[in-house]
């Protein structure tokens, strides 16, 4: 058994310790070290964006880095993009627009969503499905989930 | 008599308005999937957890001489090896799981490889380890020693003579006689109706092709994953995403060779199935793991397991025949339809003949059917299995027909159209269908005569999927606030929480978020078959009416105790309980509730139900596409789903089975394939090389949802979830015969295919 790396992050804005072992991803320390099982893992290769975390400021496949690469790292999960018992903006409007079936995709999308109107609060629809072009969705066929980042949208900059 | 309709993205024809079926109401789960504490199964967790690791075939096809598992089993950390000899049982009896009858010898050796292994990543071993990365690294410890075969991976292959064969006890079943004929072909069934040479006399224009469909995967997000506990009582307990729990109780039961009541299935939140999580795979692995280690043991799959491992739906070989009279009048039909089954027996070719004319009045027609072993996984169900590998045969050959006799596409399927009182090909008689009301939309709609740009071409297609009843169970309760509890064994794979505690809603005058429902186990509710076959809004929500039902008149008549009068004089409507004659004697729903346990105790209602008037749906598409005449990248950029869904309960998650039906077909259409190599196995078992399509791949796909209410359902009902994946792929290739002038006959119609039809490569 390999040595465990003592490692100090940031994640949902929480100073959080851990031990890891230097081949455990960060997707795999996320939800099996820190038990914060609302990133999911689709594929283990960065290729459908279930995992997908904000890291430093930009948004990563979180099964594509390593979790001793989390050290002196602010993380935010899904489980950090709602505001106490206040859902964000985004989050609400997925479920005023049915933009979920199964589930599995939604946390991946929500939080790379947020960072697209972090970035560009006005985005035009060709936009917003380059940027979410590497989650997956199998259930919906993105429609409804392209409209409730647009409906988010027009609400984020109402506020 | 044609009318255009008004343009709006999502159209709901309706023929009938409720209070809240037919509104949009916020999923009772959704706050849970939106903010990451929706339990998946891979998210179970438990003390003393033991992580779990299969052992897969790198060959596609190869006798097993020899396991040792020695080394593995002494690798520190690991608590335990099994494979095909701890099931301890060598029974071969038939068993139906309800995908059809088949051998509980091939069951077992689907789960975990005895003789051979029939497909590259099948099922050797298990391992359990305290680390997952342990169990994976003694998995490579075990030695296997095989005989390579030579593999068979499409059915012409597996048909030929004197190809490898994959079962040396599997006899062909022809035309409902078992003969001695060892082969691939594990069956072949004829349905007929009329006389089809005659009808070809007749016809004035006769099209002949043969088609072919690649292997492809339901590509569901979420991997399969198992935990079982084998407890020391002697209950084996099972945590996982499955479209069935008591589907999964009854395969262990069968595999394990233990009572149902032994065993309790727990059903998580699944990440999406279309079919394909209703066998089980590592469920048995993690139990046999459990039974030896005393400790729960979790497995999942990875992504490559998924596509190598699990059940896709059939690649296929087809030829259509058809005719009709000039004046469009079809005459007569013959399709001949071959299924992969994967390694075992059991193709979805049944349905797909069933299906595949079924949207023609047609009076002289055959369908041959095939079921083929092939060296890839067993198939399992993929959304309407087979229908798409039908569809997009007969809906081009129909399509090449109209071109033909010059007749517009729709006007010929209408003339054609199948409709109550028609008997299809394979038997049955249809009630009342809305293939008409879907096509006379299709017809209507501004989307049908929009102009096109260049290098652009239009397609349309049908297409139809059944609807199936079998058992659901639901059980309410009357809570003091007013609300309801609702417990059901549906798992909820896209939103039926939602559906089934709104017909529970308007039957009892209150809010469908007065509905508390929740999925449970297998000990806690009645037998409930799987979310599968379009049958869970439909038939367990017709156990959620019955069961209001119950509630409405018991709370009739604690309301008729209270006052002392008559309970036929008592009525219930909008939530209210009244007395016809007296306007004093009046209470609501809510107050009632509170009044429940002083007034003789609360009040539950309970139904499990088997029901019979299923309503098969119609599916429609209109698409455009645009073709790079270059390269051959064809982009779809305007798509109008319809379809006739009874009575839609939640629009919103009707179309998003329309659009993600939709979808799947169109990736199917232009991209996915599994792509074997030389070898037999698959090369691009990984989602950047399987290419399904991602958001900035599609425009917006646009829905009509067509009300032909089913006169066998309290609501109109019909299932909905499968019918929208079939008219995709046709309607796509037909699409593409208009925008470049030359049909495609196989999928995927990708550019590469689109560059050698247009005679040039691309370069």
């Amino acid at each position: 058994m390999p040595a465990k790396t003592y490692v100090q992050s940031i994640i949902n804005g929480e100073h959080v310790d851990f031990l890891c072992e230097p081949r455990q991803s960060l997707l795999e320390v996320l939800r099996d070290v820190v038990g914060l099982t609302g990133t999911k893992e689709g594929c283990n290769d960065g290729n459908c964006g279930a995992c997908t975390v904000e890291f430093d400021g930009r948004i990563v496949t979180s099964c594509l880095v390593l979790g001793v690469e989390a050290e002196g790292k602010e993380i935010t999960t899904i489980e950090g993009v709602a505001e106490g018992s206040t859902l964000h903006p985004l989050q609400q409007s997925f479920l005023e627009n049915a933009a979920l079936q199964c589930g599995i995709c939604t946390p991946g999308f929500i939080v790379a969503a947020k960072s697209l109107l972090e970035q560009n609060p006005d985005p035009s629809e060709h936009e917003i499905r380059f940027w979410l072009a590497n989650n997956l969705c199998r259930c919906t066929g993105y429609d409804k989930i392209i409209r409730a980042v647009q409906d988010a949208a027009v609400k984020m900059q109402e506020a | 008599m044609t009318q255009t309709l008004d343009y709006e993205p999502n159209m709901v024809l309706a023929n009938q308005t409720y209070n809240v079926v037919g509104t949009r109401p916020i999923r009772h789960d959704g706050a849970d999937k939106v903010t990451g504490r929706a339990l998946y199964g891979a998210d179970f967790d438990t003390a003393g957890l033991l992580h779990g690791h299969i052992l897969r075939s790198p060959h596609a096809h190869a006798r097993i001489k020899s396991i040792d598992t020695s080394a593995a089993e002494a690798l520190p950390g690991v608590l335990a090896v099994v494979t095909n000899a701890d099931f301890a049982s060598d029974s071969d009896a038939m068993v139906d799981l309800g995908e059809g009858a088949t051998s509980l010898k091939w069951l077992r050796d689907n789960v975990l490889a005895s003789d051979k292994v029939l497909y590259k990543g099948h099922a050797i071993a298990g391992v359990a380890a305290s680390n997952p990365h342990v169990a994976e690294e003694a998995v490579q410890l075990i030695d296997v020693q095989y005989e390579v075969l030579p593999p068979v991976v499409t059915v012409e292959e597996a048909m030929a003579d004197g190809a490898p064969i994959l079962h040396d006890d599997l006899k062909t079943e022809e035309l409902g006689e078992q003969t001695d004929n060892v082969s691939n072909i594990a069956q072949h069934f004829q349905h007929q109706k009329g006389d089809t040479s005659a009808g070809f006399a007749e016809a004035d224009v006769v099209v002949e092709r043969e088609y072919r469909n690649k292997t492809v995967h339901q590509g569901y997000i979420e991997p399969h994953n198992a935990t079982a506990l084998w407890n020391t009582d002697g209950r084996l307990h099972i945590w996982c995403s499955t479209q069935g729990a008591f589907t999964v109780r009854d395969a262990m039961a069968q595999l394990l060779e233990m009572p149902v009541s032994q065993i309790r299935v727990i059903p998580m939140e699944i990440g999406g199935g279309f079919g394909g999580k209703i066998p089980v795979y590592l469920e048995p692995v993690a139990a046999l793991l459990s039974r030896k280690t005393g400790q729960a043991v979790k497995i999942l799959m990875s992504r490559a397991d998924v596509f190598e491992a699990s059940g896709p739906t059939c690649g296929s070989w087809s030829r259509v025949k058809i005719g009709a009279k000039s004046d469009g009048t079809i005459t007569a039909a013959e399709v001949e339809l071959a299924c992969e089954a994967g390694a075992y027996p059991g193709s979805p070719v049944g349905a797909g003949a069933m299906c595949a004319l079924a949207a023609y009045d047609i009076e002289n027609g055959t369908v041959d059917g095939y079921d083929v072993v092939v060296n890839k996984p067993k198939t399992a169900a993929y959304r309407a299995p087979g229908a798409p590998n039908a569809a997009f045969a007969v809906e081009q050959a129909v399509d090449e027909l109209a071109d033909e006799l010059g007749m517009d596409p729709i006007e010929l399927r209408l003339k054609n159209a199948a409709k109550e009182g028609t008997r299809r090909v394979d038997g049955p008689t249809f009630n009342r269908v809305g293939l008409v009301e879907t096509l006379e939309a299709m017809r209507d709609h501004p989307h049908y005569s929009a102009p096109l740009g260049e290098n652009q071409g239009r397609g349309i297609a049908v297409g139809f999927w059944f609807n199936i009843g079998f058992d659901s169970a639901v059980n309410l309760a009357v809570n003091a606030d007013g609300t309801v509890s609702l417990t059901e064994g549906s798992t909820d794979i896209g939103g039926s929480r939602a559906s089934i505690a709104m017909q529970a809603a308007e039957v009892l005058g209150i809010a469908a978020e007065d509905i508390r429902p929740t999925v449970v186990d297998t000990d806690s509710i009645g037998y409930t078959a799987v979310t599968g076959g379009s049958r869970t809004t439909f038939a367990t929500g017709w156990a959620a009416y019955e069961a209001a039902q119950s509630v409405k008149q018991q709370m009739i008549e604690r309301a008729a105790t209270i006052w002392e009068v008559d309970a036929d004089s008592v009525e219930m409507e909008d939530g209210v309980i009244q007395s016809k004659s007296d306007p004093e004697l009046s209470i609501t729903f809510q107050d009632l509730a509170g009044q429940l346990g002083s007034t003789g105790g609360g009040i539950t209602g309970t139904a499990s139900v088997n029901p019979t008037g299923v309503g098969g749906s119609f599916a429609g598409n209109i698409v455009d596409i645009e073709v790079d005449p270059e390269t051959g990248k064809t982009d779809v950029v305007r798509f109008t789903a319809f379809q006739d869904v009874g009575k839609a309960i939640h629009p919103s998650y009707v179309e998003g089975q329309m659009q993600g039906g939709s979808v799947q077909g169109i990736g199917w259409a232009l991209n996915e394939e599994y792509y074997m190599n030389v070898d037999g196995g698959m090369d691009n078992s990984t989602l950047l090389d399987y290419r399904m399509p991602t958001s900035l791949d599609l425009p917006m796909i646009d829905t009509v949802i067509v009300e032909v209410a089913n006169p066998g359902h309290p609501f109109g009902v019909r299932g909905v979830g499968e019918a929208n994946i079939v008219p995709p792929t046709p309607a796509v290739a037909n699409a593409l015969r208009d925008a470049v002038g030359t049909r495609l006959y196989e999928t995927p119609m990708n550019s590469v295919a689109i560059t050698s039809a247009l005679g040039h490569n691309g370069g």
